[in-house]
């Protein structure tokens, strides 16, 4: 007995050994795998993070190699900046926009493919176009739909007896202008979402509906929109993190005497770096926007973690 | 048909009609444009067809250099959109069939990735362009755009792969091939859809890419064709049809692609949406 226990940890001891040298070589390989990727998205992702937060307590201009340490003194300008809070309100009109715009006007168009409708193959074209355009293409032929004298939304207008407007230039009408050009270029990325979740509702919830006498409105309020609820939490909050992302179009369709009404974080933090020279500014205001993203996935992965609970729970 | 039913569908006819105005009218409006001769836009500017049905706008917008926007733009979009295959392809085999202890928590950094705002990076890979000596090249888009693209494409080849069924492994392990031989002989050629998915998704997001062109490219010879198209914007806001030409011919290869590969587009959307 005592013998055979003692064959046996021998054993165990060399089949430890072995395992353990198999498991440095194994971490080699895994290593060796993933060195690029690891290495690309730690220069260019990971380490520009940290040199932003560094940075924030800098006052610096980019040119010059010597920058002063200054503490919080960048954040509390920019919690006193106006600027700052104007870019914020309208990133919050920009999600608004997402939210009660872009995604129902997506949902409206995948519930338009839906159909049985004729020239679906077309249609679904035709509404995916604007999101394939480059955002500085859309923007630059927005600001001629818009142009004042020769733009045919003006020309329409006027044959409605409705006077010119100058979109682009004035006080909201720009930002108006603006939303209305975001709305036409992201609703199609949302109709792609719904459409692919419109699919994955059984057939046989619309049968039982239909059994129990319901018609095609309660149809859609108790059979489609319930389905597609998770769907619609994650695009919202999603919009938040995607309104953080967005610069080009404002960047094209600003700066025509709209001032600082059609500034938002990021196009903000882009003149205050990059047409001011105000790196260590800049840096604060890109901390914040990497803050808020952060609050953005915390609350991802809680919706998350809810919904998957209550899966399990059912 | 019943009276109800007719009053759904024409319902439905309109609603796809007004939809399809809107998203369709300034397409619409850009190519008629970019068609006519400067004379005739003054003075027919909303004529869906012109009389008068003219190139010259497209010969003068090659003439003002959008060939070398074009040129710059392929280039750097192949070049990394072939890294940004590999590396993903490569970083993605490990994540997704061997074990190890970090393994969720490295797949979980990449695919919050998709979540960072790139302003949050902009000036440290300014001042590192800069310290490096590759400000005002082409090349210093190459970093920034494979590293951006890093998340969603790992995300897309980390699912096909562990859809590959073990026996495939199994077998290539039997003969004694070791980890590079099974994935570049096993794996890697089995997620052949999920490359087409990962090459279509970033070359439209690559090949529209902005605010890092913006900032890290300053000479109008090194300029990818968005930031050559601003600049021309900005020299020839007057001549409206000769912009709508170059609109037209940089949405060409993004919508061509779209025609052609409607499907991998779609599902390459679908993954970035898990995040956004």
């Amino acid at each position: 007995m005592k013998a055979a226990a003692e064959v046996n940890s021998m054993n165990l001891l060399d089949i430890n050994t072995v395992k353990r040298k198999e498991k440095s070589k194994q971490k080699l390989v895994i290593l060796s795998f993933m060195f690029m990727a690891l290495f690309v998205y730690t220069l260019f992702i990971l380490y520009p993070i940290i040199s932003t937060f560094i940075y924030s307590f800098y006052d610096w201009n980019g040119i010059e190699t010597n920058r002063a340490f200054v503490g919080f003194a960048n954040y509390s300008e920019l919690f006193s900046d106006p600027t700052f809070w104007q870019s914020l309100t309208n990133n919050f009109y920009l999600v608004g926009v997402s939210v009660f715009v872009q995604i129902p006007l997506g949902l409206m168009m995948a519930l338009v493919l839906n159909s049985n409708i004729k020239g679906q193959k077309l249609l679904n074209v035709i509404f995916f176009l604007p999101y394939l355009m480059s955002t500085v293409a859309v923007g630059l032929l927005w600001v001629f739909m818009f142009d004042p004298t020769n733009g045919p939304i003006n020309k329409t207008l006027n044959s409605f007896g409705i006077e010119s407007v100058t979109w682009l230039a004035g006080s909201p009408s720009a930002l108006i202008a603006i939303l209305i050009v975001m709305a036409w270029q992201f609703a199609p990325f949302y109709m792609i979402l719904f459409k692919a979740a419109l699919v994955g509702i059984p057939e046989e919830l619309y049968e039982a509906a239909g059994m129990d006498g319901a018609n095609d409105i309660q149809k859609f309020f108790y059979v489609t929109l319930p389905s597609l609820i998770p769907i619609l939490i994650s695009s919202s909050v999603l919009a938040i993190v995607g309104s953080l992302k967005t610069f080009d179009l404002f960047y094209v369709m600003s700066g025509s005497g709209a001032g600082t009404s059609t500034a938002i974080l990021g196009t903000f933090m882009y003149e205050e770096t990059f047409v001011n020279f105000r790196m260590g500014y800049g840096s604060t205001i890109a901390a914040m926007m990497f803050i808020i993203a952060l609050i953005c996935v915390v609350i991802i992965q809680v919706i998350d973690s809810i919904q998957k609970r209550k899966r399990g729970l059912s | 048909m019943s009276t109800l039913k007719l009053v759904k569908t024409s319902m439905l006819y309109v609603m796809a009609a007004i939809i399809a105005l809107f998203a369709g009218y300034p397409f619409l409006y850009m190519i008629s444009t970019s068609f006519k001769s400067m004379n005739e836009f003054f003075t027919n500017p909303f004529s869906a067809l012109p009389d008068s049905f003219t190139l010259e706008q497209y010969a003068s917008v090659f003439d003002m250099g959008l060939s070398s926007y074009f040129l710059n733009s392929i280039v750097i979009t192949v070049l990394a959109v072939a890294l940004v295959v590999i590396i993903a392809a490569l970083a993605s085999y490990p994540l997704s069939r061997l074990k190890f202890r970090l393994n969720k928590s490295i797949f979980t950094l990449f695919i919050i990735g998709m979540m960072v705002p790139i302003h949050a990076t902009l000036i440290p890979i300014f001042v590192m362009t800069n310290d490096l000596g590759l400000y005002d090249k082409l090349l210093a888009l190459l970093g920034p755009y494979v590293a951006f693209a890093l998340p969603i494409s790992v995300f897309i080849f980390t699912q096909f792969m562990s859809e590959i069924p073990a026996e495939l492994e199994e077998a290539a392990k039997v003969d004694g091939a070791g980890h590079w031989k099974i994935f570049s002989k096993v794996i890697f050629p089995n997620v052949k859809p999920a490359i087409s998915t990962v090459v279509i998704y970033n070359f439209i997001h690559i090949w529209n890419e902005f605010i890092f062109a913006l900032i890290l490219i300053q000479s109008p010879e090194k300029m990818t064709l968005p930031i050559g198209l601003q600049k021309f914007y900005g020299e020839f806001s007057v001549n409206v049809p000769g912009l709508m030409a170059a609109l037209v011919l940089a949405s060409l290869p993004v919508i061509l692609t779209f025609v052609i590969a409607q499907e991998k587009i779609v599902k390459g959307l679908m993954g970035g949406s898990v995040k956004g």
